[in-house]
């Protein structure tokens, strides 16, 4: 049972600047501190992605982009987007932000040790840039890091690039358990009363779920990093097989490289839902508040949640298909891959159906949002046909690859963030980030990925290899595959340059943005019920809020607004299709 | 239940926070036993490689299992004495199972010294340096559960500002204490008995 007011003996609100801004235990300040981390980390994976890009478009053309520094720039770019953007904004930045506000707590339940994951996430940054500034650089064996490539000579960043990257990671993991044991046990634990699991917005489900799979997927990662980092740094042999070494055979002996792939992959694959489910939650909530109605099959769409996430830990040998396995395995994992497009294809129809007659409001965030529904569906269906073990095998290692799971794991959840801040960015500042700015960002953004990555799909058809630093010389790849490859670097840096637009934006309207009234958007879920825009220290004053109805009490007919908030009287109306047992009647 | 909201009403201030603190760590418990089952899997595959040796365990790992179980079971004493109200009993059952905790890991030392003295070195064959690595993971969980205790046992040498949350506080440590001696006995079960043969016989190879 869930409880509405958490006495953690910490909602005396902080009085001096350290503690309300640096050492701050308030769940607000340490999501925007996780959001400005990972944004800043997220641009410099993605001026890693543009210098990648200027090497494949121009070859050759920059002399200080080497065939070592391009595998650096592919492996941090890949591992800051998945790991240190991604997962840190959706988890620490929404997350934090969002949940106590939503299921109307006063804060996380276990204000002190947020306050640690956050610093601790930072500190696993930092040292993943120190990377950039030892000896040999960072690691460039990729972003999956698979040994024995990874810590032998040969491979960039193998003396300390490799040893910084494990470390980095391990750090990491601790702050996200950190943050997880918070997210789960509010959620389960402090919600206000009336809010029960089936009122929560599907944001929050889709974050909770997420966080399930994190606090479960990234023990792997931990066992295998903590197993590589012995191998690398004490000469265990968990996973290095005996091996000859540029001509020196080394002290390594029947390890194993499988079960590095197996341990990596297990985590891997959740963490495309974890960076995946609160992207579907958030669009839940926009397409609902920005079409004016209410999200069809709410609970359909909680269950496609959980199922998705449950699904996920049974898929991960699909990305070893090429690894060789029985093929028995072969086709439980391509079972099991393709038995996941159903609760992903519920979500999508759910998401066109809410949109079907509805009051379609073409803001920013909804322009994001339905940005995604078209980008999801397109790397989604590609995504089936690498499900199949017999089109993936000729397919893995080509640009067919990159080009899907940047289109539903990089572009598609990156839409989510830019639509979710641009929505909740009144609350978070109160103010109203610039409208302008805002549209020159998404068209060029939107318009932009598509340029970029539609194409590679036809490249990857044609065969051309994914992880090759240079492209010349080869019969097999048209001159016309260079030239669409100079086009698409022109457009990667176009995109790139947008970025920077959106974060003066960000900057810019924090401080001279118009005003924002406390619901801008008219939303019916009770984190614009706040007294207080932005909210303070608490959340609520001094009383918490109770709620009567779910979160999509919208265009409700008879009703004088076009939404009916959360904790709006019950007799307002608008209570959920399905509506929790009342109350028997007294006998007369 | 609430006519207005349909739901049963919440327990608010400290009643909330302890049903936070006993979600919390059912919570990281999930987590840990994850990881740990983890590590196991991972030694069950790495097992069946041809240049698997098996090592024989050090016997001072049934006297640290000793002092697991007894501080289990002191512990479990104190939480009941706790929610009697008999104060000083919980206290001295509280301070010895700590002690138990701690001579367990000083115990874990001591097995690494013999089997480091018998030339058994972390990286001499697989089944060593799982051993090492899982030890020093067990021994970092317990040492994880000993700073919690540290913050506990001031509270009960005055726990007249809140028995009911100092009582539950005891009873979340003898919780962390029984899942400390579950690990182990899975850990020791799987280190000294668990065979390539057995593994090769469960998967059907055998």
């Amino acid at each position: 049972m869930a409880y509405a007011d958490v006495d953690t003996g910490s909602h005396h609100a902080p009085q001096t600047f350290i503690t309300k801004y640096i050492w701050s235990q308030d769940h607000k300040v340490i999501a925007v501190q996780y959001a400005s981390t990972a944004i800043l980390v997220g641009l410099v994976g993605l001026a890693l992605s543009n210098l990648m890009r200027l090497q494949i478009g121009f070859p050759g053309a920059f002399a200080f982009i080497n065939a070592e520094r391009y595998y650096q720039f592919v492996t941090m770019h890949g591992m800051i987007m998945v790991i240190y953007l991604l997962t840190a904004l959706f988890l620490g930045g929404f997350g934090n932000y969002l949940i106590p506000l939503m299921v109307g707590a006063r804060d996380m339940v276990f204000p002190y040790m947020n306050m640690l994951s956050f610093w601790v996430y930072l500190l696993s940054v930092v040292v993943l840039m120190a990377s950039f500034f030892v000896p040999g650089g960072p690691t460039g064996a990729g972003w999956t890091l698979y040994p024995p490539a990874a810590i032998l000579p040969g491979s960039p960043g193998f003396e300390w690039g490799i040893i910084l990257m494990l470390v980095s990671l391990l750090i990491f993991i601790v702050a996200t358990t950190m943050g997880g044991l918070n997210y789960v046990t509010t959620v389960l634990q402090a919600r206000c009363e009336g809010m029960t699991l089936l009122r929560m917005p599907l944001a929050v489900w889709g974050i909770f779920v997420a966080t399930i799979l994190a606090l479960l997927a990234f023990p792997a990662l931990f066992v295998s990093g903590v197993m590589m980092l012995l191998d690398k740094t004490l000469h265990t042999s968990f996973f290095m097989p005996a091996v000859v070494s540029l001509g020196q055979v080394t002290n390594y002996k029947g390890g194993s490289p499988l079960l590095f792939q197996h341990l990596f992959w297990f985590f891997g694959h959740p963490e495309v839902y974890i960076v995946a489910l609160p992207a579907f939650g958030i669009v839940s909530d926009l397409i609902s508040v920005h079409a004016r109605k209410a999200i069809f099959g709410y609970r359909t769409m909680v269950w496609a949640i959980v199922v998705i996430g449950g699904l996920s830990f049974v898929v991960w040998a699909h990305h070893m298909f090429v690894s060789g396995m029985n093929p028995w395995f072969g086709f439980f994992f391509a079972t099991s891959t393709l038995i996941i497009a159903v609760p992903t294809a519920i979500k999508v129809y759910n998401w066109v159906l809410t949109l079907w007659r509805g009051d379609i409001h073409l803001t920013v965030p909804m322009l994001f949002t339905l940005a995604f529904l078209l980008t999801f569906l397109s790397g989604g269906l590609t995504g089936l046909f690498l499900g199949n073990v017999s089109v993936d095998i000729p397919l893995s290692g080509t640009y067919f690859v990159v080009a899907h799971f940047h289109m539903v794991m990089g572009v598609a959840p990156l839409l989510v963030v830019f639509g979710g801040i641009y929505h909740w960015f009144p609350k978070v500042t109160g103010r109203m980030l610039d409208d302008r700015l805002g549209q020159f960002h998404f068209w060029v953004t939107f318009i932009g990925t598509y340029l970029i990555y539609f194409p590679m799909h036809y490249l990857g058809v044609l065969g051309m290899p994914r992880r090759y630093y240079n492209y010349e010389h080869y019969q097999f790849i048209p001159a016309s595959a260079h030239t669409l490859n100079a086009f698409i670097t022109v457009v990667a840096l176009t995109v790139g340059a947008a970025q920077l637009v959106y974060v003066y934006n960000l900057v810019w309207s924090t401080f001279r943005g118009r005003q924002a009234d406390a619901n801008p958007w008219r939303a019916a879920s009770l984190e614009w019920a706040t007294p207080n825009t932005p909210p303070v220290h608490g959340n609520w004053g001094s009383r918490l809020p109770v709620v009567y109805r779910w979160a999509y009490a919208y265009s409700v007919p008879g009703a004088p607004q076009d939404f009916i908030a959360q904790d709006a009287p019950p007799e307002a109306g608008g209570q959920e299709p399905e509506p929790y047992a009342r109350p028997r009647e007294a006998p007369a | 239940m609430n006519a207005a909201t349909g739901v049963m009403p919440r327990a608010t201030g400290r009643a909330a926070a302890s049903r936070a603190l006993d979600t919390g760590l059912w919570v990281f418990i999930a987590v840990a036993s994850t990881l740990f089952g983890l590590f196991l899997t991972a030694y069950v595959m790495r097992m069946d490689s041809a240049d698997w040796s098996t090592i024989a365990l050090p016997p001072q790992l049934w006297l640290s299992s000793g002092l697991l179980l007894a501080g289990s079971v002191l512990l479990q004493r104190a939480s009941a004495a706790a929610r009697a109200a008999r104060w000083p009993v919980a206290q001295t059952l509280l301070l010895v199972g700590g002690a138990c905790a701690m001579a367990f890991i000083g115990v874990q030392l001591w097995a690494w010294q013999s089997l480091l003295a018998a030339r058994v070195m972390l990286a001499s064959n697989p089944a060593a340096s799982f051993f090492y690595v899982l030890t020093a993971l067990h021994g970092l969980h317990v040492l994880g559960g000993l700073i919690a205790w540290a913050a506990t046992m001031p509270m009960v040498s005055q726990p007249s500002d809140d028995p009911a949350g100092v009582a539950q506080r005891v009873a979340l440590c003898a919780r962390y204490w029984h899942f400390l001696l579950a690990v182990w006995a899975v850990l020791f079960a799987v280190l000294g008995w668990l065979t390539p043969d057995v593994v090769r016989f469960i998967c059907g190879k055998g």
